[in-house]
């Protein structure tokens, strides 16, 4: 069989198993496609293809003696350079970390690892996970397998981009205001932002640490179950994860979603959502009720407030979390080059100035300033109390409904250099997306339509806190009924 | 521009009058406790962007959280122990791994430039 770079993980799975194919034969697929777009798409800062062929003959070996590790054994990953790799740069798309190499693998990563995952390489981000677009990655754009003149969205704009051209079978994200949901949405794939804990942090790249959530970028609802089998769970090295004993995800598949209660959250669909956007969701509301499910209006007020209290409370944390970076320990280092420095304070200058990228300078900036004496009050604390109301506002909304549907954006993917030098209507664009961390719930992106210039829109699917389950369902039952996230960017 | 780091402990004034006034020193003046250094026309630029932002943000004094708790984390976890044991067995081999990271070690330590001055 050619082609085999399109498959799903359910189906790539199905075929090992049945040795119908084997897991070298669909990584060459997946590398000779990647070689092929790649020049186009730019979704990899560094490719790991000899690491990938080693494992893969591997895993070649415990499928011929039919004893695979997982789901997932066999299966090409691709990683956003934020995950730590042993012996693999890990450069969080800064200047600062560009030739940084770790001495450990990320929690996740060795999970993969251990479920016979095969490991593509590290993609494409914002710096740090700053932004909204990854044009704010030191190595250059990515480009949108839709149109490649658009951006494909941030931060895991290169996991989304990779995912959405058949670079990979799925990637791993992370997301603080948005950055699975919206690049999700932006290049159609299916991308969850799990409950705030429920996979281990430990080993990937901070931006907000009470915000900061690992999740998977994938194919379809179905793929997202199994990666999230693989991946959830306590780890004693990152003290918030979730103790609770978790369902088999995949349990939450084929099923009937009728009576399930989902709401409408209006303040979502008020000014500034483009009509085709509307009209999109509205055709996808109309396919969740034919399915039986019953769909009601509903408001969370303080959404109008959550953009500047996740703006104030991120950048505040990211100027906390970005302090690490002194040239002294690892990373970029002022030190190797210049042997005039006065004194300590020298060096932190001339390494923060020298080698953080515009976005990280102001979010420094802002954070530094909301922080100060004198203002932590009207910034930070202010912030710190609507987290609360916003927090309180889900917790009600989920006594009565099982979950809420919103757009994941208000418009499909902008111009590359649209917003740029507009940090503010950059910000602006994540008005969807960013209530959901600070209440700490999951949400999924699933690709619902696209507009008329064939551009692909995302619906949100929010649920209660660890109700990843009741996402899968219903994001599962929706793409056995549409096949919007089954078509494909002509590449 | 921060030339010398006696000029870097400068006293920070940034009152709302300053931020407010076109002037944009108040930058200058926060990315100077943020240890980044910035050219005029950085200086210019931030000001405006960061101004617009903090501008917007100016929103939230609309909302009353009188008796309102501040959120900080959403776990409800509080207090988690481990026990403090050794789990690396390669010991001083991990170590040396990761000091391969630092642009200057001796004797296996990090060398850190002079907190006062370099002589």
């Amino acid at each position: 069989m050619t082609d085999l770079y399109k498959l799903t993980i359910q189906d790539a799975s199905k075929k090992l198993k049945s040795a119908e194919i084997t897991p070298s034969e669909l990584l060459e697929s997946v590398i000779e496609r990647v070689e092929k777009v790649e020049p186009e798409i730019k979704s990899y800062i560094t490719k790991t293809f000899d690491i990938a062929r080693a494992q893969a003959k591997e895993s070649d070996k415990r499928y011929s003696a039919g004893k695979p590790f997982s789901d997932l054994d066999g299966i090409p990953v691709a990683l956003k350079d934020v995950f730590c790799t042993k012996d693999i740069k890990t450069t969080a798309a800064s200047k600062i970390l560009e030739d940084f190499i770790p001495a450990y693998d990320a929690t996740v990563v060795s999970k993969l690892r251990d479920a016979g995952a095969i490991m593509l390489g590290k993609v494409n981000t914002d710096e740090f996970t700053m932004g909204s677009s990854t044009e704010n990655s030191a190595f250059g754009p990515s480009h949108n397998p839709w149109d490649t003149t658009r951006v494909p969205g941030g931060s895991s704009g290169g996991s989304a981009a990779a995912v959405s051209a058949d670079e990979c079978l799925f990637a791993l994200g992370t997301d603080t205001g948005g950055s699975i949901r919206q690049p999700a949405s932006f290049c159609s794939a299916t991308g969850l932002k799990v409950t705030y804990g429920l996979v281990s942090r430990n080993g990937v790249v901070s931006y907000a640490s009470s915000f900061d959530t690992v999740g998977p970028i994938a194919k379809s609802a179905a793929d997202v179950a199994i990666i999230l089998n693989i991946i959830a769970g306590n780890d004693p090295m990152d003290s918030t994860t979730v103790n609770e004993k978790l369902p088999d995800y995949t349990t939450f598949l084929g099923h009937d979603i009728k009576g399930k209660k989902i709401g409408i959250p209006k303040e979502f669909y008020g000014e500034g959502l483009q009509p085709e956007v509307d009209e999109i969701l509205k055709n996808a509301i109309e396919t969740l009720k034919s399915l039986g499910a019953e769909v009601e209006e509903m408001s969370l007020p303080s959404t109008d407030y959550a953009i500047a209290m996740y703006y104030i409370i991120a950048k505040s944390e990211a100027s906390s979390n970005l302090a690490r970076y002194d040239g002294i320990r690892y990373g970029y280092s002022n030190l190797k080059h210049n042997k005039n420095l006065q004194d300590l304070i020298d060096l932190y200058f001339k390494n923060r100035t020298e080698a953080f990228g515009n976005e990280a300078k102001r979010s420094i900036m802002m954070g530094t300033y909301t922080l100060s004496s004198g203002y932590f009050d009207a910034y930070y604390k202010k912030a710190s109390e609507i987290r609360t109301l916003i927090k309180k506002e889900y917790e009600e909304a989920f006594k009565k409904y099982d979950v809420l549907v919103t757009p994941v954006s208000p418009f499909p993917a902008f111009k590359i250099g649209e917003k740029l030098e507009d940090p503010l209507s950059m910000y602006l664009a994540d008005v969807n997306t960013v209530p959901i961390n600070p209440a700490g719930v999951p949400a999924m992106s699933v690709p619902a339509g696209f507009t008329k210039d064939n551009l692909p829109v995302g619906m949100q699917i929010i649920g209660p806190y660890l109700g990843e389950g009741a996402i899968i369902e219903i994001a599962d039952a929706f793409q056995q009924a549409t096949d919007h996230h089954l078509k494909k960017p002509e590449l | 521009m921060i030339k010398s780091a006696a000029s870097a402990r400068i006293r920070v004034n940034m009152t709302d009058e300053t931020k407010k006034s076109g002037d944009s020193s108040w930058v200058l003046n926060v990315a100077q406790l943020a240890r980044i250094e910035l050219s005029k026309q950085e200086e210019t630029k931030f000001a405006g962007q960061l101004g617009a932002v903090l501008e917007n943000f100016e929103l939230l004094n609309k909302v009353d959280t009188t008796g309102v708790e501040a959120t900080a984390q959403v776990t409800g976890l509080t207090n988690v122990f481990r026990i403090d044991e050794i789990k690396n067995p390669l010991g001083k081999e991990s170590r040396d791994e990761l000091l391969k990271n630092a642009p200057e070690i001796q004797e296996g330590s990090i060398k850190v430039p002079g907190v006062f001055h370099n002589d």
